[in-house]
């Protein structure tokens, strides 16, 4: 029972902060501080008015979706080769793969930009984000795709030749849709990741920033602190509604493919 | 060609893996031998000199400030880990031992939802909540317990080190609950049944098994704490800043990129040295109990 | 008989693992044949070689007269039932028994339908075409599996351990309902398994396999009664073993057996070649008999002690010793009417006849 207690009083801790959010978002008062003063809405309406901050989302979303896509589809054959191969050095090329998952993210940004920036004199740019977040959101796409695949028979796409159909349509017809949960689940997380990324991207962010770091430009002006806590109340929400999709098509998947629920992705 | 390829199982793994290795070996290995080479050459106000010197090394070992702020992140690290790992371990207890199984992919879902949304937002708010006119200060005041604002709570080193310990969070309960969930609960029947009280099972039994994933969770918060700079920035003040900042201060303000290749070497250096150190050390403790 | 399958100088390498030794072999058609073995041994590998998930590093796999070198599993007209069953969980039990006539362009919607019911009927699934698959019991994913791959009338239904996922009784039952499968049918099965009494109930012929080579290839009596070395009579049933010394090889075979004494025996009750000295006996332990007071025979006997008496209802398990062999006999008693269990220490007489002996190199 007072193990029932401590768990909750974690979780508290774990949500005091976001809990905060929506609080100061809606406060009619510029300083982020108790007490709290009236109701309004005026921030939410300020952030439509901020140009600089719609290309920033834009840049952000560009990103992060280009990434979710490139670290799935990364992601895809690393899960696939781990779970359905033999191969040498199998540990060692998995662990390298997996490594960004453990390394400091400045580690990343500071290597990324000497090669970029001083070796091969180019300049940054969305790109140079979409190169890295690509490497750091592939290890959480293997693992959550390790889920989908290991739970894969590895007679089954066999089974399917067997019963008359190519290598790839074997895949195509068995594989993907048993995996297409763990598919979009790392979508969603991919993207999630990439769109909240700010240690990296403001290493190497070019001339248009993303939004974190636009965020983090934000935090210096005490002024614009309420809009920050608008944007951020949204960028939460959205959040929650990715993740508890990816969450609840994780789980589709599994009852798909007649597992039990083992828990987390992780 | 193609039937080459995939003419053994090993070559159609290598295959479906090469993607994502040619693309580690690009971003990630060949990025790390070029600071690693970068390291040991120096700048010359907007140029890289390119011969072969140990300065960049020589100047961290002498100048007393990088030692300090290395020293300072290593203990912030360490701390953050050693209170990470002691307040996660009952929750992921709690949840494989205590939660019912259908609950627990439910209570997974709540404690990482928050590890999710935006990490700069979050401890800018524990600023919020640290702060002079924060609520942990209007709070106790309106209690009654305090009569001025706490001040050791914000910009300084606690401060830090309890917002990283709250960002890592579920990074620590995610390994040691998957530990604990592979223990076979018939060991702990067996060991009850063999004499021993619930509490001495657990630290006979349950505590050896959970080793993998403790472990697991000290790697995965001490690591990459020592690379974040937005905690110490937003929450250290003056005197809470980490090694991290003066790599980002080397690189994007100071523009002398080999100086902070070489003090990131250093530092990734002393991780991995005091990671596997740890490793090492569990292992033989792991070993002299059995 | 023709010959449907045949196997010449088959070889399998993994790296410098040789999974596969020099197979030669020919399946019939309509036949129903089995690769037995220990695991390991290579009956799994062989029969992915023959539906094409193997390639063969030296050897030549012909099917119906056709050189299978390069042909694919998709292209092959063998059809496979996974020891998994790889029943594919997202589709229904209809859907999966249809998913390998999706290629087939002569066949409209409703023949693949009447298809379709006709294979579930036949495995004895009528009406559970709607059924998801994962919500399947273990026999009924055998069913799926056999009928999903008996749709598209192969020349071959190879079937990978097919049973063992089974519990006892599920399993006796579906070894009777393939066999009567596969005289439905009328083509050739091919079935491995680890399990010796499966084969010997199911097979018309069967191949023991040992490390990558075939130990013997006959039909289930053969194989039983005339193991043409040690390993095969150790993996087929049980058998007692006795040093022996072979002394004349003619028309017939004298051999002195120690503890029985010399004795003769018929020609075909030795491997061909067998040669003067040492050699081994097997005798199995159903053609050994006890002989209880009062009982008389006109057999040979010899005087033994009870060692230990293993009673398992309807048959006590014997071990008995006798002068001049270390081991014990192992003999096999049915509980007749009337018939004591003999206590451990009793003083008995055993029964044997020449003619069950089998004589090994």
């Amino acid at each position: 029972m007072s193990l029932r207690i401590y768990a909750i009083a974690y979780l508290i801790f774990l949500y005091a902060p976001i809990v905060l959010l929506p609080l100061f978002a809606f406060n009619d008062g510029t300083i982020i501080a108790f007490p709290l003063s009236g109701f309004t809405t005026k921030w939410f309406t300020a952030l439509t008015d901020t140009k600089a901050l719609h290309n920033a989302v834009q840049n952000s979303l560009f990103i992060a979706a280009l990434t979710s896509v490139l670290s799935t589809i990364l992601g895809v054959c690393a899960a696939r080769a781990g779970a359905m191969y033999n191969f040498p050095l199998k540990r060692g090329i998995i662990g390298l793969v997996m490594l960004p998952l453990v390394l400091p993210e400045i580690i990343v940004a500071v290597s990324l930009l000497v090669v970029v920036v001083q070796m091969l004199h180019m300049s940054l740019s969305n790109w140079t984000v979409i190169a890295a977040h690509v490497l750091i959101c592939t290890p959480f796409s293997i693992a959550i795709l390790n889920g989908a695949f290991q739970n894969l028979d590895p007679s089954m796409e066999e089974a399917a030749m067997d019963l008359g159909e190519s290598r790839w349509s074997a895949f195509r017809l068995v594989t993907l849709p048993l995996v297409m949960p763990g598919i979009i689940s790392s979508l969603l997380i991919a993207f999630t990741i990439s769109l909240d990324e700010f240690i990296i991207a403001f290493f190497l962010t070019g001339a248009n920033p993303t939004m974190p770091v636009y965020i983090w430009g934000l935090l210096r002006f005490p002024g614009s602190l309420p809009i920050v806590m608008a944007l951020g109340t949204i960028l939460v929400g959205l959040s929650i509604i990715l993740l508890t999709i990816a969450e609840i098509l994780r789980r589709r998947g599994m009852a798909r493919a007649g597992v039990k629920d083992k828990g987390s992705f992780l | 060609m193609w039937e080459k390829l995939t003419a053994t199982e090993g070559r159609r793994g290598l295959l479906m893996i090469s993607p994502p290795l040619i693309y580690a070996i690009l971003m990630l290995a060949i990025p790390i031998g070029a600071i690693v080479l970068f390291s040991f050459w120096t700048q010359n106000f907007m140029d890289v000199d390119t011969t072969f010197t140990l300065n960049n090394y020589r100047e961290i070992i002498e100048k007393p400030i990088y030692f300090a702020l290395l020293q300072r992140s290593l203990f912030v690290s360490g701390t953050v880990t050693f209170v990470t790992v002691i307040l996660a371990f009952p929750v992921a207890y709690f949840v494989s031992f205590h939660v019912p199984a259908h609950r627990k992919s439910l209570w997974l879902f709540l404690i990482t939802i928050p590890f999710w949304t935006s990490y700069l937002i979050r401890v800018f708010l524990w600023k919020v909540i640290l702060g002079y006119n924060g609520v942990v200060n209007t709070g106790l005041i309106n209690v009654g317990l305090i009569d001025e604002p706490l001040t050791f709570i914000l910009y300084n080193v606690n401060a830090v080190i309890i917002t990283l310990a709250h960002a890592f969070a579920p990074f620590a309960i995610l390994p040691i609950f998957v530990a604990l969930e592979k223990i076979d609960r018939s060991l702990l029947e067996a060991s009850e049944d063999l004499g021993e009280s619930k509490l001495s099972t657990f630290f006979r039994v349950t505590l050896p098994l959970s080793m993998p994933g403790l472990v697991a969770a000290v790697l995965i918060v001490f690591i990459p704490t020592i690379g974040d700079y937005v905690t110490p920035e937003l929450m250290g003040g003056a005197g809470g800043k980490l090694i991290a900042n003066m790599i980002q201060t080397q690189f994007l303000a100071l523009n002398n990129a080999p100086l902070g290749a070489a003090l990131a070497i250093v530092a990734m250096l002393c991780v991995a040295a005091i990671s596997l150190l740890f490793v090492f050390l569990n292992r033989r403790w792991l070993r002299g109990r059995s | 008989m023709t010959a449907l399958i045949s196997l010449t100088g088959v070889n399998k390498y993994y790296g410098d693992y040789h999974a596969l030794r020099d197979i030669n072999l020919t399946i019939n058609e309509g036949e129903f044949f089995s690769l037995l073995g220990p695991s390991g041994c290579g009956k799994t590998t062989l029969l992915r070689t023959i539906a094409g998930f193997e390639g063969v590093s030296e050897g030549v796999v012909v099917i119906g007269g056709k050189d299978m070198q390069g042909v694919p599993a998709n292209m092959r007209p063998t059809n496979m039932v996974f020891q998994s069953y790889a029943i594919f969980p997202h589709l229904t039990v209809a859907e999966n028994v249809a998913f390998g006539l999706r290629k087939k362009k002569d066949m409209d919607k409703a023949a693949k339908d009447l298809a379709v019911d006709e294979a579930l009927t036949m495995v004895g699934l009528k009406g559970f075409g709607d059924r998801q698959a994962h919500a399947l019991s273990g026999g009924q994913r055998q069913r799926v599996a056999l009928a999903r791959a008996l749709i598209l009338k192969p020349k071959v239904l190879l079937l990978d351990e097919p049973l063992s996922a089974l519990d006892k009784k599920m399993r006796e039952q579906m070894q009777v309902e393939l066999m009567r499968l596969q005289r439905h049918v009328g083509i050739t099965f091919i079935l491995v398994t680890h399990d010796q009494e499966e084969a010997l109930v199911m097979s018309d012929r069967i191949a023991v396999m040992f490390e990558g080579e075939i130990g013997q290839l006959a039909d289930p009596e053969t194989l039983y009664r005339r193991p043409n070395g040690r390993r095969v009579a150790e993996f087929i049933g049980k058998m007692n073993f006795l040093k022996a010394n072979v002394t004349n090889v003619g028309d017939t075979i004298d051999v002195n057996v120690d503890g029985l004494g010399p004795c003769t025996i018929a020609a075909e009750q030795a491997p061909s070649g067998i040669n003067l000295g040492e050699a081994a006996v097997g005798i199995r332990p159903e053609t050994l008999a006890i002989l209880f007071d009062g009982q008389t025979t006109d057999r040979e006997t010899i005087a033994g002690t009870v060692d230990e008496v293993v009673y398992y209802g309807d048959m006590t398990y014997y071990d008995v010793r006798i002068d001049g062999v270390a081991e014990t006999l192992n003999i096999a008693m049915k509980n007749l009417i009337g018939r004591p269990v003999l206590d451990v220490g009793a003083q008995t007489t055993v029964v044997w006849d020449a003619r069950s002996l089998v004589l090994l190199p």
